[in-house]
């Protein structure tokens, strides 16, 4: 898509990468000129020699799954719920005012404020978690969608009825495509709540999944262990963006923000 | 209507796709005390009006004046207030899906699909029969964009928007097509070129039209008639019988404009938004 060469493209990456990076190198530095005691911060080599031996073990994968499972599962109920509702409220006024002052009501609860109850109704189980990000995804998700669809240009879909299109044509020509960079901003907006909320839920309640991992090294003072559980939220944290990002190009694709810097010509 | 006689209005050659059916055949429009209010206000106050099919008719009027209303009324985009209008010879008939076409100040093309896909709105549901895509191509040849078919419309300049614009208004080759005010966001020199091209098409493909306009120049250089809204009132019926293609800022042209302007000024006070 970029009109960047091949090199240009390269070196962009690099840069990108480049911070990071340079922040692990001077870590391991200091770690190694003893600047940073081991107890409290291990070496990046010692947190990789602990995901070697939990790799080996088989916990890592394990735990790095479940986490995950937890995560896609929880986006997919809250997300579509707030999806569909957003859709409904967008495009009927009557449905906004059956729900939307409803869901502003709860949207105003901390959800996480919630975990006693959550605790009191699923106990630890796999409900918990997903019901948690679930209702953390639902609020941007719902929120973006609406809005979306109420900001699509009424001009176009004055075109639209103009020309002849059908309601359900014109939702699928016109409102859904114009809703949808609204609709993108909510999605990763969700993501990053989906991981937050799915950090502290594990860490709290759960009996799997990295959160569990990370409370249970903490237990016994593997502090190694600890920074490779946070790393690894890091890690999933940013593969989820990445992958919102490319739905986002590809979707997106006719949007300025989007193209290559091409002039238009006069 | 001497259509076959303006084949040539601009001296370009006028591009006759063999793939193109031509209709070539305009609606006769009849409007019978049209009244549209907005709550307490009257926009438009009782408007009668014939459009003999195949005619080029002008309409000029202040901001406001109630022009533009009178196309959305006749495209359906309204309900009118009071009277009734048709298209064609006969009161019972209705029109045929795309015969009624409009053109918007704005290009308003969907930014998200590629010219020809904008091209093909213009096709309605017809857009899965087996020619639609070349007749959308042909279209886009008859405004000279079919090397654009694939872009995306944000990368073309404002008078390629309206081109396309236009390709999707002819594409389904309508029979009625009101122009509002297309031509007024462009600039000068483009403007005179889209002027040259929807005179060219029209003469070939003899449809009628009804442009809304505040450049009562560009009325008078492409309408057989030129009519004056003011307060919801049709309040001049000129009709322009220069020869075409008419040039413009030729004498004639402008001493029409003159006696038009001077009509649409008479009752307007110094500062009056015209």
């Amino acid at each position: 898509m970029k009109v960047l060469s091949a090199a240009a493209r390269h070196s962009e990456r690099l840069t990108e990468w480049a911070l990071p990076f340079g922040i692990i190198v001077a870590w391991e530095a200091l770690s190694l000129a003893g600047v940073i005691p081991q107890r409290i911060m291990p070496a990046p080599t010692a947190v990789i020699a602990a995901a070697w031996k939990l790799t080996l073990s088989g916990e890592l994968l394990r735990n790095i799954w479940v986490s995950f499972w937890r995560a896609i599962v929880g986006l997919a109920i809250g997300g579509g719920i707030g999806f569909a509702l957003g859709l409904a409220n967008g495009l009927s006024r009557r449905s906004e005012r059956i729900f939307d002052s409803t869901l502003q009501m709860v949207r105003n609860i901390p959800h996480l404020a919630l975990i006693p109850l959550v605790i009191l109704w699923f106990g630890i189980d796999e409900e918990a978690k997903i019901f948690l990000v679930a209702l953390g995804v639902f609020f941007p998700i719902y929120i973006n969608t609406q809005h979306g669809i109420r900001s699509v240009d009424g001009q176009l879909i004055e075109m639209g009825q103009a020309y002849g299109m059908s309601p359900t044509t014109l939702f699928w020509r016109v409102i859904l495509p114009g809703a949808l960079p609204s609709i993108f901003v909510g999605l990763r907006y969700a993501l990053g709540i989906m991981w937050l909320t799915l950090i502290v839920a594990e860490t709290i309640s759960a009996s799997s999944g990295i959160g569990y991992m990370a409370m249970q090294a903490r237990e016994f003072l593997l502090v190694d262990v600890v920074v490779l559980s946070i790393l690894i939220y890091a890690l999933l944290g940013k593969l989820a963006d990445s992958t919102a990002r490319l739905l986002e190009r590809w979707f997106l694709s006719w949007h300025p923000a989007f193209q290559p810097a091409t002039e238009a010509e006069a | 209507m001497n259509v076959q006689a303006l084949r040539r209005v601009d001296g370009l050659p006028v591009p006759a796709p063999p793939e193109v059916e031509r209709r070539g055949d305009g609606l006769a429009v009849s409007i019978h005390q049209l009244r549209k209010s907005f709550g307490q206000k009257p926009v438009l106050r009782g408007i009668d009006l014939q459009i003999e099919a195949g005619e080029f008719v002008a309409i000029v009027g202040r901001s406001g004046c109630g022009k533009s209303t009178l196309l959305r009324l006749l495209l359906g985009l309204e309900k009118p207030s009071g009277g009734h209008f048709h298209f064609g010879s006969r009161a019972d008939q209705t029109a045929p899906f795309g015969a009624v076409r409009i053109m918007f100040q704005e290009p308003r093309l969907l930014p998200w699909a590629s010219v020809l896909a904008n091209v093909e709105v213009g096709l309605g549901e017809e857009h899965t029969s087996p020619n639609a895509r070349e007749r959308a191509i042909a279209t886009l040849r008859e405004v000279g964009l079919e090397d654009r078919r694939d872009d995306w419309p944000s990368v073309l300049s404002g008078g390629q928007k309206q081109r396309v614009a236009l390709a999707r208004a002819l594409v389904s080759r309508p029979r009625v097509l009101a122009f509002d005010e297309p031509l007024g966001a462009l600039d000068a020199l483009t403007r005179i070129s889209m002027q040259k091209l929807i005179e060219r098409v029209w003469a070939y493909q003899g449809f009628t039209s009804i442009m809304v306009t505040h450049d009562v120049a560009e009325a008078v250089t492409l309408a057989d008639r030129v009519l004056m809204i003011e307060e919801g009132e049709i309040t001049l019926d000129q009709r322009v019988e220069l020869p075409r293609p008419r040039e413009r800022g030729s004498p004639e042209v402008a001493a029409l404009e003159g006696q038009i302007l001077q009509a649409l000024f008479r009752n307007t006070s110094a500062g009056e938004d015209a």
